[in-house]
C-alpha cells in the first residue's frame, strides 16, 4: 500500500512537470498521434509528450521494460491511468502496434522478434496495419486465400486484403497468409510480418457511405518476406489470429465506453452531451420537451452507465498478465450497438440540421455528425460482426452446442 | 468503488446460496401458496435466517447488528432471489431497519433495531396509495391532536402489512396532496385502534395488504424523522430499498437464465439439441449480456451505498439506473423463460411460472422502469 501511494505521488509530480499544457485537453481528431516513419504532429507539443512518455515506457505501461515497456504491475497501471485521467491527459500514442500486435507478439513472438519490433512500437517509430479480411473472407475469416510459399530464405506472397486501415500510411503489416492449401482451413494459416515498402505491394483507398475513409484495398504481387518474420509456428497462425482479435474487440468496445462518457469527450465529435444537444436544438431550458426522445435518451444513458460499470468490472476481474477473454465478445458487441444507438439519438436530437452533407447552411460539427452517424454503422461489422460475437458468446461462454462445427472442419 | 466481491462477501454469498438451495427451494413457496398459509412465510426458515445473522446484516454494531454493509445484505438478497424465498427480509430488514437506522432518533434506534436483529419485530412500510408508485403523492393525513397525531386515509401494496408488528406510515402533516413538502413518517403499532388491515393475495404468492386508517391516534414520539420534512429522508431510504430489491431481481433472473440454458442443452427437436439453433443462441447470448450489465449495475450501486463519500444525489442516480435496468431485463428474461421452455414453461408444475409472477411484482415495487427513467432524466437535468 505504502509503495503504491509513493508511486502515485511520484507519478503525479512527473506528469505535472512533463505533460505539456495543451496535452491536458480533450483529444481532437486531427491531432491524434499515430507515429511511424512519416509521423505527423499537428500540435508540436504532442511530439514532446510522446518522447517523454515513450522514454518511461508509459505508452505501453504493462509491457516488460526489457523491451522498452513501462514494466508496471496491475496496481501501478491503474494508478497511472487515474493520474492521467485526473489531468485529462491525451493519449501520447495511438497505434495498432499497441492495441493489437504488441500483446500477441509478446505472447507468441521469439526473443529476436520482440527485440526488433516491441521497442519501436513503444516509441511510435513504426506504424502497423492489419492484413486480415479478404474480398472472399469476411465473417468466415479462416477461409482466407492469400498465399505464402517458401522460396529459399523468403516467403513469396500473392493475393489481396481488404479493409486494411491506414495501409497507405503504415510502415509494416501483420498479415494472415495461407501456407497450406491441403488441410482443413484453420490448420493452414500462418502469421507473418513484413515491410510495406517491399516491392510488389500496392494500396487503394476505399470510399465509404460516410465519405473518405482510412480503409484500403491492399494487393500483394510476388512480395518477398524473410522466413524469420513468421510469428509462432508454421501453419499455427490461427491461434495467434484469434488472440489478436480478442485484443481488437477490447479496443473497439471502447467506442461504447466513450458513448457513456458523452459529457467529457472521448469521441471525436465536439458535439458532446446527447440531452444537452436535444434541449439546445429545441430551445428547452429545464426539461426536454419531447417526452419520447427524453425516455429514449434516459434508456440509452442508463445502458451506457451499466456498460461502463461492466467494462470496469471486467478489468477488475481479469488478473494481472491475463489478457481479454471470451467476455471481450460481449463487450465488443454491446459497446458497438450502444455507439450506433448514440448516433441515431444524436441525429434525432439535431433534426434536419443533422442531415447536411456539405456546404452552406450547416456548421462543421453538424456536418461531422452526419458523417460519424454513417460511419458508426460499421461498428457492428468491423472486428467481427455482432452476429459473429453472439455466436462466440453462445459457444464459448454459454457452452451451447455448435451447429457450425461441421462446416468449419 | 469495488465492482468485484470481497473475500468476506464471497464467503457470505456461498453460504447463503447453500442455505437457500438446501432449506428454502422454490418448492417452499409453492407449498405456502398451495396450503394458503396464513403467515405467508415459513417461520422455521425465517428463524434459521435470523440465526445466520441475516436480519442484522446492514445494521451497525452499536445497535446489535453485524455491520456487514449493504454489500453484504445485497449478496444475501441475490441468493434468496434465486429460489424466491418468501420472508420478512425485504419489508423488515431491507426497508424497515434502514428507515429506522437512517431517520430514527437515538431512542428509537436503541429500542427497535436490536429487536429486528433478534427477529422480535416485523415492520411494513405503508407508502403507496395509488396503482403506481408515486412517493410524494400522499393524501393520508396526520393531524395534530392532544398529545400526538391522528391518522386518516388508506394505503395499498403494503408488503407484509398483515403480519407486521409495526407499520411505518407515510402521511401528510401539511401541504398539497402531491407536494414533497409536508410529508412525515410515523411508527404505528399494528394493533392500534382504528386500523383495518386486509391481506391481498398477490400473483407472486408473497404477502401484501390494503390498510385503512380511521382516526388512528399515535403519541408525539411516534414521529420518525422530522415533521413536514420527511420526504428527503424517505426518498433516501427508498433508494436503498430499490437497490436491494434490484439485487433480489438479479438473483431471480440468473436462476431463470440457468434454467433456460439447461433446457437448451437437453431438449431435442428435429433430431438435434435445440440449443444448436442460431435463432435461440443469439437470444440467449443477448440475455447473457444484459444480465452481465445488471450484475455490474447492482454491484456498483451496492458499493456506492457502502462508500462513505457517496452523496445522496449520486445514490439516487445509481438507484434509478439500477432499478430501471433490472426491471427491464427481468421483464425480458422472465418472458423468454416461458417462451424458450415452450409448452412446459406454461405448466404450473414447472417452476418458471413463479419467476414471471415474481418479476412483475418486483418490477412495480418502488417504481417501475418508466418511473425510474423519468426520475433518472430529472436527476440528470433533462
Amino acid at each position: 500500500m505504502q509503495s503504491q501511494q509513493a508511486f502515485r505521488i511520484e507519478t503525479r509530480a512527473w506528469l505535472e512537470q512533463n505533460c505539456p499544457k495543451s496535452m491536458r485537453t480533450s483529444m481532437v481528431q486531427e491531432e491524434v498521434v499515430w507515429g511511424g516513419r512519416n509521423a505527423e504532429f499537428a500540435n508540436p507539443d504532442s511530439e514532446i509528450w510522446l518522447q517523454r512518455m515513450a522514454e518511461k515506457g508509459w505508452t505501453c505501461p504493462t509491457w516488460p521494460s526489457e523491451y522498452g515497456g513501462g514494466g508496471l504491475d496491475k496496481d501501478q497501471t491503474i494508478v497511472l491511468g487515474e493520474e492521467l485521467a485526473r489531468i485529462n491527459a491525451r493519449p501520447a500514442l495511438t497505434s495498432f502496434g499497441i492495441s493489437m500486435l504488441g500483446p500477441v507478439l509478446l505472447e507468441y513472438g521469439n526473443h529476436q522478434q520482440k527485440q526488433e519490433h516491441i521497442p519501436k512500437i513503444v516509441r511510435g517509430e513504426i506504424r502497423w496495419c492489419q492484413g486480415y479480411s479478404e474480398p472472399g473472407s469476411g465473417s468466415d475469416l479462416a477461409s482466407l486465400s492469400t498465399k505464402a510459399e517458401l522460396q529459399g530464405d523468403n516467403y513469396l506472397i500473392n493475393g489481396s486484403k481488404v479493409w486494411t486501415s491506414y495501409a497507405d500510411k503504415a510502415d509494416w503489416i501483420f498479415c494472415l497468409v495461407r501456407t497450406d492449401f491441403d488441410v482443413p482451413k484453420h490448420s493452414g494459416i500462418s502469421f507473418i510480418l513484413f515491410d510495406m515498402t517491399s516491392v510488389g505491394i500496392s494500396t487503394k483507398p476505399i470510399q465509404l457511405i460516410s465519405g473518405s475513409s482510412p480503409f484500403c484495398e491492399t494487393f500483394f504481387d510476388d512480395v518477398k518476406a524473410p522466413a524469420s518474420n513468421l510469428v509462432g509456428r508454421l501453419n499455427e497462425g490461427w491461434t495467434i489470429a484469434k488472440r489478436l482479435l480478442q485484443h481488437e474487440r477490447t479496443m473497439i468496445s471502447g467506442f461504447g465506453l466513450s458513448a457513456g462518457q458523452s459529457d467529457n469527450g472521448g469521441t471525436t465529435s465536439t458535439i458532446s452531451s446527447l440531452e444537452g444537444t436535444a434541449m439546445h436544438y429545441r430551445g428547452d431550458s429545464k426539461k426536454l420537451s419531447d417526452p419520447v426522445l427524453r425516455d429514449q435518451i434516459a434508456r440509452f444513458k442508463i445502458d451506457a452507465d451499466a456498460f461502463a460499470h461492466t467494462s470496469k468490472r471486467s478489468i477488475e476481474e481479469s488478473k494481472q498478465g491475463q489478457g481479454p477473454n471470451a467476455t471481450s465478445s460481449m463487450l465488443k458487441n454491446y459497446g458497438c450497438e450502444l455507439n450506433k444507438r448514440r448516433y441515431e439519438l444524436m441525429l434525432q436530437a439535431i433534426g434536419s440540421q443533422g442531415l447536411g452533407w456539405e456546404g452552406e447552411g450547416f456548421n462543421d460539427e453538424e456536418l461531422q455528425l452526419t458523417r460519424e452517424w454513417l460511419r458508426s454503422k460499421a461498428n457492428s461489422i468491423e472486428g467481427g460482426t455482432s452476429e459473429v460475437q453472439l455466436n462466440i458468446i453462445a459457444k464459448r461462454v454459454l457452452g451451447l452446442p455448435d451447429i457450425l462445427s461441421l462446416a468449419q472442419k | 468503488m469495488a465492482l468485484v466481491l470481497s473475500e468476506e462477501q464471497q464467503l457470505l454469498k456461498d453460504s447463503a446460496k447453500n442455505f437457500c438451495e438446501q432449506n428454502a427451494p422454490v418448492s417452499v413457496l409453492r407449498g405456502l401458496r398451495d396450503s394458503k398459509d396464513e403467515q405467508g412465510y415459513d417461520q422455521g426458515i425465517w428463524s434459521q435466517m435470523i440465526e445466520l445473522g441475516w436480519a442484522g446484516m446492514a445494521i451497525p454494531e452499536a445497535y446489535g447488528g453485524f455491520d456487514f454493509g449493504y454489500g453484504g445484505l445485497g449478496v444475501v438478497l441475490e441468493e434468496t432471489g434465486k429460489t424466491l424465498v418468501s420472508s420478512p427480509l425485504i419489508p423488515t430488514v431491507l426497508v424497515g431497519a434502514t428507515a429506522i437506522a437512517q431517520l430514527g432518533n437515538e431512542a428509537q434506534k436503541q429500542v427497535l433495531l436490536p429487536k429486528i436483529v433478534a427477529g422480535e419485530l416485523l415492520t411494513a412500510l405503508a407508502l403507496d396509495e395509488h396503482t403506481s408508485h408515486n412517493p410524494s403523492k400522499i393524501a393520508t393525513t396526520a393531524t395534530k391532536v392532544d398529545g400526538g397525531y391522528s391518522l386518516n386515509g388508506s394505503k395499498t401494496f403494503v408488503l407484509d402489512g398483515h403480519i407486521a408488528n409495526m407499520l411505518i406510515v407515510v402521511a401528510r402533516t401539511s401541504g398539497e396532496t402531491d407536494s414533497e413538502q409536508g410529508i412525515s413518517l410515523f411508527l404505528v403499532d399494528a394493533n392500534a385502534e382504528g386500523l383495518n388491515i386486509a391481506r391481498t393475495i398477490m400473483v407472486d404468492s408473497r404477502n401484501s395488504s390494503n390498510i385503512q386508517f380511521k382516526n388512528v391516534v399515535v403519541a408525539e414520539d411516534a414521529l420518525l424523522g422530522e415533521k413536514d420534512q420527511g420526504f428527503n429522508g424517505l426518498d433516501s431510504v427508498l433508494d436503498i430499498a430499490r437497490i436491494g430489491i434490484a439485487a433480489e431481481m438479479l438473483g431471480s433472473m440468473q436462476a431463470v437464465f440457468e434454467s433456460i440454458l439447461e433446457f437448451l442443452k437437453q431438449r431435442e427437436q428435429f433430431g438435434v439439441l435445440i440449443g444448436s439453433f442460431q435463432g435461440l443462441q443469439h437470444r440467449a447470448a443477448e440475455m447473457y449480456s444484459e444480465i452481465e450489465l445488471c450484475k455490474s449495475a447492482v454491484r456498483a450501486a451496492l458499493a456506492g451505498l457502502d462508500e462513505p463519500d457517496t452523496t445522496q444525489a449520486e445514490i439516487a442516480v445509481l438507484a434509478s439506473m439500477t432499478k430501471a435496468k433490472l426491471s427491464e431485463v427481468f421483464f425480458l428474461v422472465s418472458n423468454e423463460g416461458i417462451q424458450m421452455h415452450g409448452g412446459i414453461g406454461m405448466t404450473d408444475e414447472f417452476d418458471i411460472g413463479f419467476f414471471i409472477k415474481r418479476a412483475r411484482v418486483a418490477q412495480q415495487f418502488l417504481g417501475d422502469s418508466s418511473f425510474h427513467r423519468d426520475r433518472y432524466a430529472t436527476l440528470n437535468g433533462f
